[in-house]
């Protein structure tokens, strides 16, 4: 099962990757948001993935799953939302203000 | 008392909520503001004396034991790194009310500040790795806030590049935490320590310092992951420029420090040789860039990068020494850093440009402010008996101790050619004749030299009261090249 989520972690960071090296800037937002998923199911994976099981240790549980990703994860969703919400709407400003989504027109050649 | 850890994070935070409800009311806020950083500033200096005279501070968050719950850990190297962050925020705190136009000032410059504020002392304090990424996002939040304040054409193009780089580096540290988590099972600083030398830093564990050297590397800009920087310093307001310059690439400097000096310290043959070859490259990249252009902003925020390359020569040198240069550097440029974009964005608004071919002769009207730049000119080169110069000595003495020849030369030639580019400045634009037609009839620099002197007084006293300051900074990496220091200091009781 591990192996399963890591190889579609990775699938997630690789199509993450190709979005954002593309020109449109829409584009390199969703890269943004793939790589972010990809990197909380790699958080989730690394606590060793358990069914049924409760994320707690106390006196009569034996068997219990790891709590600590669930609290790493949840952070990190949580930042990625927000990022993520003002990156598209820096994007829709930023496209309004220079009339343009290309990052190759947004070099700025001005040799100042 | 432990409780006072948390006290540089829970100020500026608070301040922060409070200043956007009264958002409206401008004359309240910046007075709150004023008051406020000085208050900071007290407060934090009292912690500080109270742990360099007692040691360490600890907090455990909800009192759970140290494994298990978060911890801040106010050890003498992040509280006097916070010290110097509240200095900065004093500085900027008052050069903004001078400086920046109001329409920028009501659209939440302030609440963006004093969080920025709280993220950075928060990056400082934490002994737990996740905690760095939280506190790394919180000040990168606010970062991002400021940086496109104003919403100018230019500010947009070089945000949005500067956003997207630090996001895919963020999403990296999260991803390497969560790889370093499944290898140790901790992610609190102190026992990772712990366990990284029980387990003798096998190859994963290497593989894992490389990843996070690469995610500080892209935050501190080192060689060759500067790219984004210069530019994207520039296009804001000078103000906040100088937080950039003067914080934000000194917390990816200080997480290598920490982690390198503390964690991954038993295969220096692999990781601070590569810190070694990044700083030299560091060096030279950083200075050919501010030796290549005419923007005077341009040149200070490449000087950031040769900078952070003195100081990552210090970590990979990795002797008590060096180190001790490294935490030397490493206040001295902060200041230095604000000062410098000060001093050049009152030169800027006297000129009312920052190209320097089209400026001369200002020294004829403004001689406080050219003078003021030549000092910080002659400390930001490293020339005595300024705050540069001791750094710089003990991080190129380090160098020379452990053999490492080469670099220190390389150091030395990059010291020389930082001090051509700064004094650049200085000839084109203070001296020879004024290319300005008329003097404008406000006096554009009213207010901006004050804050600027202030951070230069400082940088004089570290550099004539060293004998002082220096046994202080050097207990500290004297403390720093044993971790069992901080490893005993935090999991004790």
């Amino acid at each position: 099962m591990e192996i399963i989520m890591s190889v579609l972690a990775g699938m997630l960071f690789t199509a993450g990757v190709y979005m954002m090296l593309q020109k449109q800037i829409l584009k390199i937002v969703i890269g943004t948001a793939l790589l972010s998923h990809g990197a909380h199911l790699f958080i989730i994976t690394m606590g060793k993935l358990n069914r049924g099981k409760p994320p707690i240790l106390s006196e009569d549980v034996t068997n219990y799953v790891d709590p600590l990703p669930q609290a790493l994860i949840l952070t990190s969703i949580v930042i990625s939302f927000g990022v993520t919400s003002f990156l598209l709407v820096l994007a829709y400003r930023a496209y309004q203000t220079n009339g343009t989504d290309n990052m190759e027109k947004l070099r700025g050649n001005d040799n100042e | 008392m432990s409780n006072l850890a948390i006290l540089p994070i829970l100020l500026p935070l608070l301040t922060g909520i409070i200043l956007v409800f009264l958002n409206k009311r401008l004359p309240l806020v910046r007075m709150i503001t004023r008051i406020m950083v000085i208050i900071n500033l007290v407060v934090v200096s009292g912690i500080a004396y109270n742990v360099l005279q007692n040691g360490t501070i600890v907090l455990k968050a909800g009192d759970w034991a140290v494994p298990y719950g978060i911890v801040l850990v106010a050890d003498p190297l992040a509280i006097v790194l916070v010290v110097t962050a509240n200095l900065i925020a004093v500085a900027c705190a008052f050069y903004a009310f001078n400086s920046l136009d109001e329409q920028r000032e009501r659209y939440y410059f302030y609440p963006l500040f004093q969080l920025l504020i709280a993220g950075v002392s928060g990056a400082f304090l934490t002994g737990d790795l996740f905690n760095l990424f939280v506190f790394f996002e919180v000040l990168l939040i606010a970062s991002y806030g400021l940086i496109v304040l104003g919403g100018t054409k230019e500010q947009f193009r070089e945000s949005f590049k500067y956003i997207i780089i630090n996001l895919f580096s963020s999403i990296l540290f999260v991803t390497t935490v969560s790889f370093l988590y499944a290898v140790v099972g901790t992610v609190n600083m102190a026992q990772l320590a712990e366990r990284v030398g029980e387990i003798k830093q096998d190859g994963i564990l290497t593989t894992i310092a490389i990843l996070l050297l690469i995610v500080f590397a892209t935050k501190g800009a080192l060689f060759p992951l500067y790219f984004w920087l210069p530019k994207s310093y520039t296009v804001p307001p000078t103000v906040i420029s100088a937080l950039f310059g003067a914080l934000l690439t000194k917390v990816g400097v200080y997480s290598i420090l920490r982690v390198f000096t503390l964690i991954f310290v038993y295969n220096l043959t692999v990781t601070h040789q590569i810190l070694l070859i990044l700083a030299g490259f560091t060096l030279v990249f950083g200075v050919i860039g501010a030796l290549s252009t005419n923007n005077v902003q341009l040149i200070i925020a490449y000087n950031i990068i040769p900078a952070v390359g003195y100081m990552i020569l210090g970590i990979g040198v990795f002797s008590s020494t060096a180190l001790a240069g490294t935490i030397y550097y490493l206040l001295h440029d902060m200041i230095i850093k604000a000062a410098l974009f000060f001093l050049v964005g009152a030169m800027a608004a006297y000129a009312g440009t920052s190209d320097l071919r089209k400026m001369g002769g200002i020294i004829k009207n403004q001689p406080l402010l050219g003078w003021l730049f030549f000092i910080a000119a002659l400390a930001l080169a490293g020339l005595p008996p300024f705050s540069g110069f001791v750094g710089k000595l003990l991080i190129l003495r380090g160098a020379f101790e452990e053999g490492h020849y080469v670099l220190a030369v390389i150091g030395l030639i990059t010291s020389l050619l930082i001090l051509l580019s700064v004094i650049r400045i200085f000839i084109n634009g203070f001296w020879g004749e004024a290319k300005q037609d008329k003097v404008p009839d406000v006096n554009p620099t009213k207010g901006k030299i004050v804050p600027a002197a202030f951070l230069l007084v400082f940088t004089i006293t570290l550099g004539l009261g060293a004998e002082f300051i220096y046994p202080t900074v050097q207990m500290i990496a004297d403390q720093m090249i044993d971790p069992a220091n901080y490893i005993d200091s935090v999991m004790k009781e």
